[in-house]
């Protein structure tokens, strides 16, 4: 019977701590306790006091320890999403529901369609193949002269820059290897500037205002050391214009640098034209061939370029590596930035990762043996894009159509947010301009110099074909496209107007 | 060494095609199958013995490097692209709204 006592008194207690809190009769709450206590005429543990100390309110108690723990983690589980499953957090954690989940990805598949080739590739199994060995057995530094380690790396980094050399129809002794087309851009803009500024007078470089950002963001910068900039204003195609490069070039200008295919809107700029002049003028060329080299076919030597930046990963290589050509003959002098052991020629100090190098000389190899077959399909594969898309109304293709990379389709959808288009898309991998400012909700610069307005740049959609894009994927892609295009029209008040046929530049905006 | 046979030279087009299928991504997969039927299409005609045999070789190499990445390739098996599956336009698969109907013979 002892027992007993103290969980009578526990469930009395229970009872009216739960009455508490549906309603508030504590003057129950006191009897109640009073009252069990009196009924076996002993004092307990539970002994009586003051019933708001001797009674918790549970529930409420819960309600704020879970508070307290949401705000320290801050996610429940339903709302976090495990990386890369995509599921939530609460389908991980139980088993059933997430094999469940499993069994819907599985039918289904939610990866999104890849189709932003602008901005990186997928590395080509070929690719990854050549470099293995070279992460697991032949681990050698190559420039490790005095045993076997290093010279069978060396030989591979050799026939590696055989082939990135053969690509462009370079010497091999031409290629320097750098960490990718931004430093690449970076050594040779920087360096070549820096380099005329301790011989005297030339202190004057032209680029364009569709550069990329590293090029723009160096010249900006060797502006600060007192250097002169030109930014040439492209046309409405996005082209150079000769007779205003002609123009520009003076006496004192060092470098020109304008890349061959724009990594936005597509264009190829008429990079021998411009090699001619320069040479002709004196005047040292760069360009970046990051998204031009493996794509189109490339002659340094024909097209008279000096200097040209190389990235591995937007010809199905390995991210990490880069190069830079830079012509021997006649030879151009640069002041490297990164001092050291004197590797690459001393222009560019550094042990050079061989897995990479290597990946790099493979993705140029097979980059040049596949460029016809390449070149043919991502053609067809992009006509059957641009003529389905351009079909819509109040489409047009940015850039110049026949100057123009086929891999590369920018278009502008009017009275369509891009971002919100981009939203409605998650399926496709898609991107509004480069993946460098694709954080930003600025419009971008490149389509800005084309002379778009801000809606125009801003409902822009840069669609990148690649060698692994399939037929079935473009169709997928039109079809989304269209249909979802045609919703976000629908949704907008812009189109209605543009539909009952009023000019909307006539309108009056009330001002706020 | 004697040219391949017409037998040789369609077993390795099977070999290629069967081992390219065990990519366990889509997009390596279908270049892989449409790369090999291109390149036998493309020489179906040749009849120089020495490029043939060339073209054999690579081939030959071509397949050892596909028995060794596909395996690569089903180690990092990510999930499928929405294009493997339906065609129904809609994103699925978060809310489990769609399960494999197919019957596991358990009766």
């Amino acid at each position: 019977m002892s027992h007993i006592a103290p969980t009578a008194a526990r469930q009395a207690l229970r009872q009216c701590s739960r009455r508490l809190s549906t309603t508030t009769a504590t003057t129950f709450a006191t009897q109640a306790s009073r009252s069990c206590v009196a009924s076996h005429g002993r004092r307990h543990y539970v002994s009586e006091s003051a019933p708001k100390q001797a009674t918790v309110n549970i529930e409420t108690a819960i309600r704020q320890d879970q508070k307290a723990f949401l705000a320290q983690t801050g996610t429940r589980p339903q709302d976090a999403q495990m990386p890369t499953t995509g599921m939530s957090a609460d389908a991980m954690m139980s088993p059933a529901a997430g094999i469940l989940k499993q069994a819907t990805v599985m039918d289904e598949g939610t990866r999104p369609i890849y189709l932003d080739m602008q901005a990186t590739t997928p590395t080509d199994p070929r690719v990854l193949d050549a470099m293995l060995p070279f992460y697991t057995g032949l681990y050698g530094n190559p420039h490790s002269r005095t045993h076997a380690y290093g010279w069978e790396t060396e030989k591979a980094v050799e026939a590696a820059r055989k082939h990135i050399a053969d690509l462009i129809g370079a010497d091999p002794k031409e290629i320097i290897f750098t960490s990718g087309a931004t430093e690449s851009n970076n050594m040779s803009i920087k360096g070549v500037a820096r380099f005329f500024k301790k011989s005297g007078k030339k202190n004057h470089i032209i680029t364009c205002q569709t550069e990329h950002k590293c090029v723009l963001d160096s010249c900006r910068h060797l502006q600060d050391e007192g250097f002169e900039v030109t930014y040439l204003p492209v046309q409405e195609n996005g082209l150079v214009n000769m007779e205003e490069l002609e123009r520009s070039i003076r006496p004192e200008t060092c470098l020109v640098s304008i890349m061959t295919v724009n990594n936005e809107i597509g264009v190829v700029q008429p990079v021998d034209e411009i090699g001619r002049l320069c040479r002709s003028k004196k005047v040292f060329f760069h360009t970046d061939g990051a998204q031009a080299v493996g794509k189109i076919p490339i002659d340094v030597n024909k097209m008279n370029v000096d200097l040209m930046s190389i990235s591995a990963h937007k010809i199905y290589g390995p991210k990490g590596i880069g190069a830079c050509y830079v012509r021997r003959r006649p030879r151009v002098r640069i002041d490297p930035i990164i001092s050291g052991g004197g590797q690459e020629r001393g222009l560019r100090s550094g042990t050079i990762a061989p897995p990479l190098v290597i990946g790099f000389g493979e993705a140029a190899r097979i980059a040049k043996e596949e460029m016809e077959y390449d070149t043919a399909r991502i053609s067809a594969l992009s006509h059957t894009l641009s003529s389905s898309l351009l079909s819509l109304d109040h489409t047009h293709l940015n850039g110049d159509p026949s100057a123009h990379y086929p891999g590369c389709v920018n278009i502008s959808f009017a009275y369509v947010e891009g971002e919100s288009l981009l939203m409605a898309l998650k399926d496709i991998a898609l991107s509004s301009g480069s993946a460098c400012t694709s954080a930003s909700l600025e419009p971008s610069y490149v389509l800005r110099a084309l002379g778009n307005s801000d809606e125009s740049a801003h409902s822009s959609i840069r669609f990148g074909i690649g060698r692994f894009t399939t037929d079935a994927e473009i169709e997928y892609v039109v079809k989304a496209v269209t249909e979802r295009v045609g919703f976000l029209r629908e949704l907008s008040p812009l189109w209605e107007l543009v539909q009952e046929g009023v000019d909307l530049d006539t309108i009056e905006w009330s001002q706020h | 060494m004697s040219s391949p046979t017409a037998y040789e030279v369609r077993s390795l087009y099977r070999s290629l095609t069967r081992q390219a299928r065990q990519f366990a991504a889509y997009n390596f997969r279908e270049y892989a199958k449409r790369r090999t039927r291109d390149a036998f299409r493309e020489h179906r005609a040749e009849s120089d013995e020495r490029k043939v045999q060339e073209l054999m070789q690579k081939g030959l190499k071509e397949l050892q490097m596909l028995k060794r990445q596909t395996v690569v390739s089903q180690f990092f098996q990510l999930d499928r692209l929405v294009v493997e599956g339906g065609k129904e336009m809609k994103q699925k698969g978060n809310s489990g709204d769609l399960i494999r109907q197919k019957d596991q013979g358990w009766d």
